[in-house]
């Protein structure tokens, strides 16, 4: 099956005529809604519970809108990235593929800084309902980058051992890497718009 | 081939039976047991019977309809080793319709009663008619506070008939100490449910949220409930007794239990009085005890000995034996419970004799 | 692929070869042998979820009984709802999916072969797991739905009768659920892209076996389900591991909405239960009638009807907890209204069986045994939605009545039926018919008599999850009945066991269609060759099996036609085609990968971080062992025998 899917256009043999790395990632993805789903309603319900803590005042709008404003840049590169190896272009696939995990580690190391900060203004994990629900959902979100950062790390390792080349089998590979990448992207654009950008009493 | 059908019949119909008796059980033998959910003794609990009422013939009647459908198919459309296939029928429209058609037609019979009595339900007794209690659930008891009369009793409340009672499940109690400072409750409270089957309904206690339910009896009498919500090692020990009196009995026992407690005269009891003070007002209030500070971590003892039960309502206040064995290891005669042991190097035996006995003047 | 052919494997480690022998099932990818490893596991956690029920019910025998202290009794029966449902009924419905989807819709494996043994390997460590509890202390022990906050404050917040660390229980529930619902969440993407994308060419959506429309549909509930109950537990570690405030109290939390989490997942899980049990009788009872089912079009889309009305319903699961008048009569209607959908499926197998030519075999019998008890079950369930009716029944053991008719009646009747029908197929052996026959008439009468009485029970006002009970409640006598019933269950579940064993042994032969059925797994051979079909047959009907033996439908007495093609095919298939068909090739990474999992959760629960490190890092080095590793090794002329 696997060698079918190699020679002939992609998803070619399948009754949707989409690969079935493709589909399945897609379904991935909709669960990963759900989850997601979950967290920022539980989010948005404690919004209210702050106990003795800080609320969301404490959020520093200008810093976050930099590193996501890199982060939304990240998905550009994955962009360029895959059209380099539908190309056939590997440097190019490699540098763009670099690119776009620097771009996730620098928002991550955003996210990191900020967390210290709060804890350093007395927002910890344990300090109310309110801020175990916000650390819990950003470092998810987090940690999808982290492992999103992870695949790309892989994709531009194995480009070198020859497991990634100019197959189609391989660029199917990273269009399904690159649709995780959008997806985590887009569900940021959405935790920083819920989280940080409307004010408290439209929620509540 | 025959005697083997009739083997299957006969099988099948004993299944049947089986099921319907014990359906039929459930409405009539029962009632003699004190917590039949289907005796209904109040104007709550009957509303909810008259439900039951329209909706178990119901159930009954498809059941009977479906198992009699399988039961004749089976019997009918056998293969007998004779002649060919049956005919290929892929299926019927007009049944398809009329099989979706009917029984939303008899849910929505159903429903409209249901809606109805969910609403009338949800409505609170008028303030003038009603007695209000405000009940919370601990592990593993329930304390009970009539709030506008002003004391506390655990386990066992005692109720006019045909009056309603409005309880509120209060999940985030605060007290008055006899000092006039406030005690907040211990912020590890879990669900807890209380049902009185004949009376009413369960409605669960939540922590941290108010909750509310109304229960009423019209006979005079001792009615049982139980807690309904997993709350941990004796859940199923927090049992819960409702004695529904005469309106002038029940005036008669409620300025009983707002009087405090008498401290003894000289003897045994006022020893134990004492030893009350030291070892115990830190969990349980007294009033009326010179060193009571209103603490509700265990039940309040006021008029302990006014009570038929106690520790969940398993045990006899009366049995002496048994109030010793308690307050020497709690946790070995009902598992879980949130009371240390007091052993002889804590309380000596005299000491535990008089204890009891002050407990037995408290009426 | 540019790899010079003869190189074995370009990965971290070398590839397995051994096809047989004990080793090759730890590291197959074949969709048939996982399938079996998924029913054996699943077997074995049903016989230890029953056993923790006699217990059970040992203790509720008579009044005041002291076979298990309140501890004991309250780990097992949460331990028994949790193995009963998450690792019984799902990974013995996984067992049907994986076994059959690919054989019933002509494919020749799943489309994510390695992750399909991944799905199996983590159930399985999941299982592990979470009864390792056991020797870590204790089990969970607040129920299998966990309400907060007693699975935060404990069941002895003093500690005076159980001492020990409760958070750890409720580490094992946390992490244990959520292992499992890797797996599921897994086997779920998997078999959605099998089924929508590798079906054979004819095989469009309405010829569709209805178990493998079932098995669609339950796969898109696990697939949103499974996300739900994952962020609770998720914030159940959190509170419990790392003194986080979703559900307490006093910092804010909110105790219910657990109970809204818990149940948006909740009920959708009862019918990811249901529904492939229901798809197993939808082949059987025309197979056995020996006429088509009954309103094809109606019940797939009943079927799909419940899976939809499943998601607005939860809140019946509440109506104590005061969610208020408007909120409890939506739920209520809305719970009730499931009953159309799913009346008009037990109607249409009734119509099934009406005119039919019944051969009652041990498979047609458990099918109509679902179908009979699963009736009884579901009109209870309407009787909880009736909202201020349940607030006697809620909680009691007319609930428990209710769920256990709608889970033994339906969900194991029904797969029982399964085993009986599709076991000829997996071995080329029948299981033994008389056993067969007394398994099933000792169920039914064991079943109901352990059941039955539950109702008088409950309505009696007999609570659930208590571990003793005084007497002169009128429930004496009940309960006997019914642990009578339980052991007379356990003795049938015994004889199918036996029967089992023997049978893989010595059982009578079977050939590649023992019961002139009606979908293409049965052209096939018993048991299917590695690659399922020669050739993936062309599908040109509903029962393309049946309509390839007998000519004329619709209504017709139809004869049977004169070459029939199914053993024709296998056999032939053997000699001709069969060794040139590439399959898959077996992986070590799945089975280390799973392996990974508990290590870290492990950790976890014992604070030992390095050992979750550890586990962790078996994870992330084996799924990138995993990427380098090709899904099958290249061979010579790999191109030209495609068909
Ligand atoms: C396989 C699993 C399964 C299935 C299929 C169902 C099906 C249904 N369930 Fe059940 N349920 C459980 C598993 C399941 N349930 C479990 C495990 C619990 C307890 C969880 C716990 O607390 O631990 C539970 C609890 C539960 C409750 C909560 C009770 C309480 O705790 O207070 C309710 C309340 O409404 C309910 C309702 C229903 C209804 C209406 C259906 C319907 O889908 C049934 C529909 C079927 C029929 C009605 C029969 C066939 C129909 C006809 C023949 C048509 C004609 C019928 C009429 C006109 C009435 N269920
Ligand atoms: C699919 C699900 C499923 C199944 C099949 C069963 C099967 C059984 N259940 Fe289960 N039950 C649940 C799901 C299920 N249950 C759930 C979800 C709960 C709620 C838990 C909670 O409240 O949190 C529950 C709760 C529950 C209770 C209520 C406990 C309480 O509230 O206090 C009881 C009491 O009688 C009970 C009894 C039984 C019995 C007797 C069986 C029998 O059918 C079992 C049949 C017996 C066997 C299968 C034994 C076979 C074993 C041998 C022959 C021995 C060989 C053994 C070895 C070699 C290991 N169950
Ligand atoms: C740390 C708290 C604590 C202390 C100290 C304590 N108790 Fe208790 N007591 C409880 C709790 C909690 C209960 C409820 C137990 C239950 O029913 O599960 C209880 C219940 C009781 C009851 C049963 C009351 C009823 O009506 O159900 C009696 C009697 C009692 N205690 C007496 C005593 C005596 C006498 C002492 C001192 C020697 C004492 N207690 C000290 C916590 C305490
Ligand atoms: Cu209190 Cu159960
Ligand atoms: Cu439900």
């Amino acid at each position: 099956m696997a060698t079918d899917t190699e020679s002939a256009a992609p998803g070619a043999g399948t009754n949707f005529g989409v690969p079935n790395e493709k589909m399945g990632m897609w379904a991935f993805l909709g669960s990963e809604c759900l989850f997601f789903g979950a967290f920022i309603s539980v989010y948005v319900l404690y919004l209210g519970g702050t106990g003795d803590g800080p609320g969301p005042a404490i959020f520093d709008i200008p810093f976050t809108s930099v590193s996501t404003f890199v982060l939304l840049m990240s998905s550009l590169a994955m962009v360029m990235a895959l059209a380099a190896i539908q190309d056939g272009d590997m440097r190019r696939f490699r540098t763009w593929t670099l690119g776009t995990a620097l771009m996730g580690l620098t928002f991550l190391s955003g996210q990191v800084y900020e967390y210290t900060v709060f804890v350093e203004e007395g927002m910890g994990l344990t300090t109310s309902a309110f801020s175990t629900a916000f650390f819990v959902l950003t470092s998810f979100h987090g940690v999808h980058v982290s492992i999103g950062v992870l695949m790309l790390g892989a994709l531009w390792f194995m480009s070198f051992t020859g497991r990634i080349d100019t197959s189609q089998r391989s660029q199917t590979a990273v269009e399904n890497i690159g649709l995780y990448w959008h997806f985590v992207d887009i569900i940021w654009i959405l935790i920083f718009t819920v989280v940080y950008l409307i004010p408290v009493d439209l929620l509540t | 081939m025959a005697g083997h059908r009739k083997a299957i019949l006969a099988r099948t119909v004993v299944i049947g039976a089986l099921a319907l008796g014990l359906a039929a059980c459930g409405r009539t033998e029962m009632s003699e047991y004190p917590l039949d959910a289907l005796s209904p003794n109040g104007p709550i609990a009957e509303e909810l019977d008259r439900l039951w009422q329209i909706v178990f013939p119901i159930a009954v009647g498809v059941f009977v309809l479906v198992e009699g459908l399988i039961l004749i198919a089976v019997l009918k459309f056998r293969d007998r080793g004779d002649g060919d296939l049956p005919h290929q029928v892929e299926g019927n429209t007009r049944l398809e319709i009329l099989w979706t058609i009917i029984p939303a037609v008899i849910l929505a019979g159903i429903a409209v009663p249901t809606v109805g009595t969910i609403f009338e339900l949800s409505e609170a007794p008028a303030k003038e008619e009603r007695v209000e209690v405000e009940v919370v659930g601990k592990q593993f008891f329930w304390q009970f506070e009539y709030v506008n009369e002003g004391f506390f009793t655990a386990n066992e409340m005692v109720v006019p008939t045909d009056t309603p009672v409005y309880l509120h499940l209060e999940g985030d109690p605060v007290y008055k100490g006899p000092d006039g400072r406030e005690i907040q409750e211990a912020s590890d409270l879990v669900l807890h449910s209380f049902w009185v089957p004949r009376l009413a309904g369960k409605t669960d206690f939540v922590p941290g949220a108010d909750r509310y339910m109304t229960l009423q009896a019209s006979q005079e009498g001792t009615y049982l409930g139980n807690c309904a919500e997993f709350c941990g090692l004796s859940h199923a020990n927090m049992r819960i007794r409702v004695r529904a009196v005469s309106q002038q009995e029940y005036e008669e026992w409620v300025a009983q239990q707002a009087k405090p407690a008498a401290s003894p005269p000289e003897g045994p009891a006022a020893r134990g009085e004492e030893i009350f003070g030291a070892n115990c007002v830190t969990c349980h209030a007294v009033k009326g005890h010179p060193d009571n500070v209103g603490q509700r971590t265990g039940p309040d003892l006021t008029h302990f000995n006014s009570r038929t039960r106690f520790a969940g309502a398993i045990f006899d206040v009366e049995d002496t034996q048994q109030l010793r064995a308690w307050i020497r290891n709690p946790p070995a005669e009902k598992p879980g419970a949130q009371m240390p042991p007091f052993g002889p190097d804590q309380i000596s035996q005299g000491e535990l004799d008089a204890l009891i006995q002050y407990l037995h003047t408290l009426d | 692929m540019t790899a010079v052919a003869d190189t074995p494997s370009k990965g971290l480690l070398s590839r397995p070869g051994a096809s047989s022998g004990w080793t090759s099932w730890l590291t197959t990818v074949d969709h048939k042998k996982i399938g079996i490893m998924y029913f054996a596991a699943a077997l074995i956690f049903f016989l230890v979820g029953g056993l923790e029920a006699l217990l059970m019910r040992a203790q509720l025998s008579t009044a005041n009984a002291s076979v298990l202290s309140a501890d004991a009794y309250n780990q097992l029966f949460t331990m028994h709802g949790l193995t009963m449902i998450f690792f019984a009924i799902m990974p013995m419905s996984a067992a049907f999916f994986n076994y059959l989807l690919p054989l019933m819709i002509g494919a020749r494996d799943v489309a994510f072969p390695r992750l399909n043994a991944l799905s199996l390997w983590v159930f399985i460590a999941a299982g592990i797991f979470l009864y390792s509890s056991w020797l870590f202390g204790g089990a969970p022990d607040t129920t299998w739905v966990n309400y907060a906050p007693v699975q935060e404050v404990g069941p002895d917040p003093a500690g005076l009768t159980l001492g020990g660390d409760h958070d750890q229980r409720m580490l094992f529930y946390s992490l244990g659920l959520q292992i499992a619902g890797i797996a599921s969440l897994a086997s779920a993407i998997n078999l959605i892209v099998t089924v929508l994308n590798m079906r054979a060419p004819g095989l469009t959506f309405m010829r569709m076996p209805v178990f493998v429309w079932m098995s669609l549909v339950v796969q898109f509930l696990i697939l949103f389900a499974m996300p739900v109950i994952g962020v609770a537990l998720w914030q159940l570690m959190f509170d419990v591991g790392f003194d986080g405030n979703f559900f307490r109290v006093d910092a804010g939390g909110q105790p219910i909405l657990w109970q809204h989490l818990f149940w948006l997942f909740g009920h959708p899980e009862v019918y990811i239960l249901i529904l492939p049990a229901f798809g197993i009788v939808s082949e059987i009872l025309p197979t056995f009638a020996r006429k088509p089912l009954f309103g094809y079009a109606a019940i797939v889309f009943s079927g799909i009807a419940i899976g939809f009305m499943g998601w607005g319903v939860w809140a019946h699961h509440m109506f104590t907890s005061g969610l208020g008048p408007v909120a409890n009569a939506a739920f209520g209607l809305s719970t009730m209204f499931i009953a159309v959908p799913t009346g008009i499926k037990i109607f249409n197998w009734v119509g099934t069986m009406w005119g039919g030519r019944m051969r009652f075999s041990p498979p047609m019998l458990f099918a109509i045994g679902l179908v009979a008890m699963f009736t009884i079950g579901g009109l209870s369930g309407v009787t909880h939605a009736v909202v201020p009716s349940d607030a006697q029944q809620h909680d009691t053991y007319y609930v428990v009545a209710h769920f256990h008719y709608v889970l033994f009646g339906g969900a194991i009747f029904g797969l029982f039926a399964g085993v009986y029908y599709w076991f000829p197929k997996a071995f080329g052996k029948f299981l033994n018919d008389r056993l067969g026959k007394t398994h099933f008439w000792l169920q039914l009468i064991g079943f109901n008599l352990a059941f039955g009485p539950q109702h008088v029970l409950g309505l009696n006002g007999m609570p659930r999850r208590y571990y003793t009970y005084p007497s002169g409640m009128g429930w004496d006598m009940w309960n006997m009945v019914s642990t009578i019933g339980a052991f007379i269950i356990a003795l049938s579940v015994l004889i199918f066991v036996v029967n089992l064993v023997k049978s893989v042994r010595s059982g009578e032969q079977a050939d590649a269609d023992p019961w002139d059925a009606r979908t293409i797994e049965w052209l096939s051979a018993s048991p299917p060759p590695p690659h399922n079909y020669d050739e993936v047959p062309v599908v040109t009907s509903r029962d393309e099996a049946w309509h390839r033996k007998y000519a004329g439908g619709g209504g017709e007495v139809p004869r049977p036609v004169p070459a029939g093609a199914s053993a024709d095919h296998a056999e032939h298939g053997e000699e001709h085609h069969g060794e040139h068909i590439h399959m898959p090739d077996p992986s070590y990474w799945p089975l280390i990968l799973a392996a990974g999992l508990p290590l870290a959760a492990w950790g976890v629960v014992t604070g030992l971080w390095a050992l979750s490190g550890i586990g962790l890092g078996i994870v992330l080095l084996s799924a990138f062992g995993w990427a380098m590793e090709p899904e099958s090794e290249p061979e010579p002329h790999a191109e030209s025998e495609h068909a």
